[in-house]
């Protein structure tokens, strides 16, 4: 006991020390030397490949703001929490980005649930935030400060799969595996199902799963024995490469195809995933591949910084900064509302995965590609056009 | 008919991993009465050892495999024992309650360290048996099924045989019954409770990696959902008792695969643990399981 007595006033000490260091550093955002800019991403957890792309795009996208002499005369500085791909993080790690780091605005996140848990604060403080990669149409109906720079479900299942699954895969009938844990999947498999029934196609197994789930086997044999031509998974890259593999040990050899959530160097690691995906599609918002020059720059120099091929989440991470740049300057000030403004009235804002207009919805209308699985490589295959 | 046998063949398989890690919980409720919630942790740490065993050759074999199986298994009865020798036995004496609350910090223990160490991203598992098909009309059965049927079976008999069999077997069982009787007849009880943690440790390594081999992406949180089915799989059984836990676990997994397939796919978990209640209401003890009076 005698020990602790001395032990506790000290520790004490300290803690108040640490508390208050940290108070001084967090001067507001915009009076101070830089602009902060806050960022959530999953840089750990089951898409934590999808907030590390996204993440390295950002930071690379934060270097060229910089090195071209920032914004307004300051300098971008960016602070990243991570959530850890989990339920709940998001608001947290928001909650402090804008009320302890007071950022102007936040990027984040890529998975279209932790987006929608963050938005209701961003609009709540009235601080822009800018989506990524969040594909779910709820994402930017949460309020008017929230904005993406990614096509939506809608437009990706409804217009660019649907077509795709008709008239490039010929695909008449067609199964569908959804997760019905995540709003990105409940999403696309909505959209596609108007487009692709409306467009002559015919759904004929519709099978769930949720998070966590490791065992297809299940709803596969269900698919199996309504022998449809491909089967439709808008799920994220884990469970993609468990259903592939499961998919064709029980001997089902059709097409499978998905979203942008398959764009994971993950998807085709393991024993046996190249193999059980080749010849399978997805669409996404950027290929390296791509011949733009723009996405050639871009590749350019995420190689030279990170070592690897950016994918689609690497880009519009770039971009997102980019936009918000973009409107910073065009607003004069970083004050919330008027970034939001200026936000708004984006127009054919050339970025690296194509040129976007900012819709009265807040969504980004931009192309999208198709890419198709061969050998263990994303190659790219189409664009569509909105 | 075909489905049919297909989705008995996928929830066997399933059903048959449930069972081994049920059995875990069992045996150390038989001996100690607490729910040892690290269980399903040690589970992911055969897994995590699986991989790193097998990572080191890159042709599989079958005997190439049982020797990972073996390996892992051995690692994770000495976490069991250490897990045991450390957390629980200084808190023997106190209330059940402070040493359940223990198993829960443990368990937290286990996945925090495991997300420091392995890393928190999912990772590939190495294919460590040979694949083949086998086919009979329209159904299937994988290597990976098989595999997994004909270890879960050999490990369960292997263990029936030690319980019922041995010397061992017998203390245990003496211990289960009446601690003191048993210490009063000169069983060592220390030794006697490290041996059931180490044992069901070790059987929660072959199936932690047999769920690996089978479904190849793991992560230090893949324990928490099979750990949880499982352990309803015990009670459903009847806790304490070794084959109510293997009976539970085919039964919660042939009954989850056939909701899964069905169109009420995702109520596959609360169908299960509706039926768990349903089957406490009209058998306390569980479906094997034998109603003992609390002594006061």
């Amino acid at each position: 006991m005698k020990k602790w007595s001395f032990f506790v006033p000290v520790l004490l000490c300290g803690f108040v020390l640490a508390i208050t260091g940290c108070k001084d550093s967090s001067n507001s955002g915009a009076s101070g030397q830089t602009i902060k800019v806050g960022e959530f991403a999953s840089l750990t957890g089951s898409e934590a490949s999808f907030g590390q792309s996204s993440h390295k795009g950002t930071l690379l996208a934060i270097d060229d703001i910089n090195a071209a002499g920032g914004v307004l005369g300051k300098k971008f500085e960016l602070l990243t929490e991570d959530d850890q791909s989990k339920d709940g993080e998001s608001a947290t790690a928001v909650k402090k980005l804008i009320s302890r780091d007071k950022v102007v605005a936040i990027l984040g996140e890529v998975a279209s649930g932790r987006s929608l848990e963050a938005a209701p604060i961003c609009q709540e403080y009235k601080i822009p935030q800018i989506s990524p990669s969040s594909t779910n149409p709820k994402v930017t109906a949460m309020g008017d400060y929230i904005f993406r720079v990614c096509f939506e479900d809608k437009f990706q299942g409804g217009v660019v799969l649907a077509k795709f699954a008709l008239q490039s895969l010929k695909a008449k009938r067609v199964a569908i595996l959804t997760d019905v844990s995540a709003a990105y999947s409940a999403g696309l498999t909505t959209y596609f199902k108007e487009q692709f029934i409306a467009g002559g196609g015919q759904v004929v197994a519709e099978q769930k799963f949720t998070k966590d789930d490791k065992d297809f086997k299940a709803q596969l044999t269900a698919i199996k024995t309504q022998n449809p031509d491909a089967i439709f998974m808008p799920i994220y890259y884990g469970p993609a490469t468990l259903i592939a593999l499961q998919a064709r040990e029980l001997g089902i050899t059709c097409p499978l195809f998905g979203g942008d959530g398959w764009e994971a160097p993950e998807l085709v690691q393991g024993p046996g995933a190249a193999e059980a995906l080749e010849g399978c599609f997805y669409s996404t918002h950027f290929a390296p591949d791509q011949q733009t020059p723009e996405a050639q720059e871009f590749v350019k120099k995420y190689e030279a910084k990170f070592g690897a091929k950016p994918d689609a989440m690497g880009a519009l991470g770039y971009d997102s900064a980019l936009v918000l740049a973009d409107a910073i300057k065009r607003a004069g000030t970083t004050e919330g509302a008027k970034v939001r403004d200026a936000l708004a009235a984006t127009k054919d804002f050339q970025g690296v995965t194509g040129k976007m207009t900012i819709d009265p919805e807040r969504n980004a209308r931009k192309p999208a590609v198709i890419l198709q699985i061969k050998g263990g490589k994303f190659v790219y295959r189409e664009t569509v056009n909105p | 008919m075909t489905e049919f046998f297909q989705q008995l063949i996928n929830g066997l398989s399933v059903g048959s991993m449930y069972a081994l890690i049920a059995i875990g919980y069992t045996l150390v409720y038989g001996v100690l009465r607490f729910i040892n919630f690290a269980h399903s942790d040690v589970f992911m740490v055969g897994a995590f050892m699986g991989m790193y065993i097998g990572r080191t050759s890159s042709k599989s074999s079958i005997g190439g495999g049982l020797m990972v199986m073996a390996g892992a298994m051995v690692i994770c009865a000495l976490l069991g024992i250490l897990i045991e020798r450390f957390a629980y036995r200084p808190l023997r004496s106190r209330s059940k309650l402070t040493v359940l609350i223990t198993a829960i910090g443990v368990s937290l223990f286990l996945e925090n360290a495991g997300q420091l160490i392995f890393g928190p991203n999912p990772q590939p598992f190495p294919n460590i048996f040979p694949s083949h098909t086998f086919q009979y009309d329209q159904v299937v059965l994988s290597s990976k099924d098989l595999v997994v049927l004909v270890v879960a079976i050999v490990l369960m008999g292997g263990l029936q045989f030690l319980v019922l069999k041995t010397k061992i077997g017998t203390a245990m069982r003496a211990a289960a019954f009446n601690p003191q009787a048993a210490s009063l007849m000169g069983i060592n009880i220390n030794n006697v409770i490290s041996f059931t943690f180490g044992l069901g440790s070790a059987l929660a390594a072959a199936g932690g990696i047999l769920w690996a081999y089978k479904f190849p992406k793991i992560d230090p949180l893949m324990g928490v959902m099979p750990g949880l089915t499982a352990f309803v799989a015990a009670v459903l059984g009847g806790i304490g008792n070794i084959p109510g836990a293997a009976l539970g676990g085919l039964v919660i997994g042939i009954i989850e695969t056939f909701v899964k397939g069905s169109r009420w796919s995702t109520w596959s978990e609360a169908i299960a643990f509706v039926l768990l209640i349903l089957i406490l209401l009209f058998r306390p003890a569980g479906l094997l399981g034998t109603l003992q009076p609390e002594k006061v």
